[in-house]
């Protein structure tokens, strides 16, 4: 190897003349963690109701969460936000998609709705299940003790059911973080997005990938240890899914 | 636990094996490598036209390749042995640690010599003078970067082109939105879409993104040039008589009265696969250049 070390090149002014080029990989780690987090927020309000749409009665309402779930499913991540960014806007009445496009942040928005429609069919799948591994036993107990549907739902299944896709459900968040590196592609500047542009204004190639590496490592340790922590608090002694 | 404990010593020890790699002695050079390897390797664009690109026929072609096939007749004369040509793809983000670890000995697209990066390889005397512009519709009225006020403009990730205009619309006040594309063809998509009032980028691939759109006569190329930039031929540092070998094929090359016949294939005729031309002449920086050439990377140099 003939390569030029620097690892002081993060304490250097980056050449908007402003930021040294550790601020801009920290404002990178910013736009990756309010992308993931605002998508993941989307990702389980949208997964959870078409989770539970999986698992009712009603077979037109299992039939249009089966078909939401594929629609997110089937696509690739890459051709969803390239959808969402350069074809839905132009489908729009004019006013419409001129509106979208002139938003003041349109790829970190473009993004985040990419990202937790994406993310929610997969989750949409986990709470269907979650819900299914409790078989029928645990949802006619509930009804012939008197409670409706929803109660039922409210506070039987579902409490039992999270429990169960915990695990599942904290792998899909660190996905939606890793995930988020995609929205590089609709010129959202996020960990990945400023790692490849530190290495192409210095060309410190090796130090700026190492750095975001690094980065993602951390946020994602940090996840992790916090579904432990969440899984322990919730642990129900001698239901399906404890420790 | 105990697994993610050992994950992040692992992660630690990491940076201390990668200058553990660095302990191996220099190499003797480029040209003792190809005579001992019997070929040279030179990195090639896939995109950059007309500088270095993938023709339909499945070669690398274009203005910085063929300057590169001057420099393999050079190596050649000074082994006095036949050598073998293989190319290699790379692409901004790789052409780096390629050159770093050996895979490629040249690469021969379309990348600026600045003072950043000259800390990191060597560059051939400069092959061609780039100005910075503004490329918007002509319906827009947008003459100069100071129309720009208020505007949405686009650059291309990692570009140095991007990097200016962040500084020029700090300095000028001139409030733009600044939006991002991650290469140059996603960034004309912008301009296309109506997502940015103006693109900035080198003029050349301006230029280039013009003559290959569905209305070339929809855009027009800003008058004002916002910075020069001289484009050379990367090759690795601290390596004196390769790096001498590069500087006389190229010096004959300009100086050679075919070099009119090799600038006009590229840039006023008709090129491959489209057979679209760029109408571009040589410009006074190149030809200022082309009689005294030189491998500054300051800007200033060039004017």
């Amino acid at each position: 190897m003939d390569y030029h070390w620097n690892w002081a090149i993060f304490g250097e002014l980056s050449p908007d003349g402003v930021n040294t080029y550790w601020q801009m990989l920290l404002s990178g780690l910013g736009w990756t963690l309010a992308t993931s987090l605002a998508g993941w927020v989307m990702a389980l309000a949208l997964g959870a109701l078409a989770g539970i749409a999986r698992t009712l009665p009603q077979r037109p309402l299992r039939m249009a969460a089966g078909a939401y779930i594929e629609l997110f499913r089937n696509v690739p991540l890459l051709v969803q936000m390239f959808l969402w960014f350069f074809v839905v806007p132009e489908l729009l009445p004019r006013a419409a998609g001129d509106w979208l496009k002139a938003l003041p942040q349109a790829p970190f928005v473009t993004a985040v709705i990419c990202l937790g429609f994406f993310t929610s069919a997969r989750v949409a799948v986990q709470v269907a299940a979650g819900i299914d591994a409790l078989a029928g036993g645990q949802a006619q107990a509930a009804l012939a003790l008197g409670l409706t549907r929803p109660q039922a739902y409210r506070y039987v299944l579902l409490p039992l059911a999270v429990r169960i896709v915990l695990p599942p459900l904290a792998s899909e968040f660190l996905n939606i973080i890793k995930n988020s590196s995609v929205a590089l592609t609709i010129g959202l500047v996020e960990l990945t997005a400023s790692a490849r542009a530190i290495q192409e204004f210095s060309f410190q190639v090796f130090e700026a990938y190492a750095a975001a590496t690094v980065l993602y490592v951390a946020v994602n340790l940090a996840v992790t240890a916090g579904m432990n922590v969440l899984e322990r608090r919730l642990a129900l002694p001698g239901s399906l899914g404890a420790r | 636990m105990a697994s993610i404990r050992l994950f992040v010593l692992l992660l630690l020890a990491l940076p201390g094996l990668l200058h553990a790699q660095q302990a191996e002695p220099p190499r003797n050079g480029t040209l003792a490598k190809i005579a001992r390897d019997g070929y040279i390797t030179l990195g090639v664009r896939e995109g950059s036209v007309p500088f270095s690109y993938l023709d339909d026929k499945g070669r690398f072609i274009g203005y910085s390749v063929d300057l590169c096939m001057k420099i393999v007749d050079e190596v050649k004369k000074r082994l006095n042995k036949p050598v073998e040509v293989k190319m290699t793809p790379v692409s901004a983000s790789n052409r780096i640690p390629l050159m770093a670890n050996g895979t490629i000995d040249l690469e021969c697209g379309s990348t600026t010599n600045n003072a950043e990066r000259a800390r990191q390889v060597a560059f051939s005397p400069t092959i061609f003078v780039i100005a910075n512009r503004l490329l918007t519709r002509k319906t827009a009225n947008i003459r100069t970067l100071a129309d720009m006020k208020g505007k949405t403009l686009v650059a291309t990730a990692g570009t140095t082109t991007l990097k200016q205009m962040t500084a020029l619309n700090r300095e000028r006040n001139l409030g733009m939105r600044i939006v991002v594309g991650k290469d140059h063809p996603e960034s004309f998509l912008m301009l296309e879409t109506n997502r940015a009032n103006a693109e900035a980028n080198d003029d050349i691939l301006l230029a280039a993104q013009v003559a290959g759109s569905k209305q070339p006569a929809d855009y027009a190329i800003g008058t004002e040039a916002l910075s020069l930039e001289p484009y050379a031929i990367m090759l690795r540092r601290g390596d004196a008589p390769f790096k001498e070998a590069v500087d006389a094929a190229l010096r004959a090359a300009f100086a050679s009265p075919d070099f009119p016949r090799l600038y006009a294939k590229w840039f006023t005729s008709p090129v491959p696969p489209k057979g679209i031309n760029l109408n571009v002449p040589i410009s006074p920086q190149l030809q200022k250049v082309l009689a005294n050439p030189t491998d500054s990377s300051d800007p200033a140099a060039y004017r």
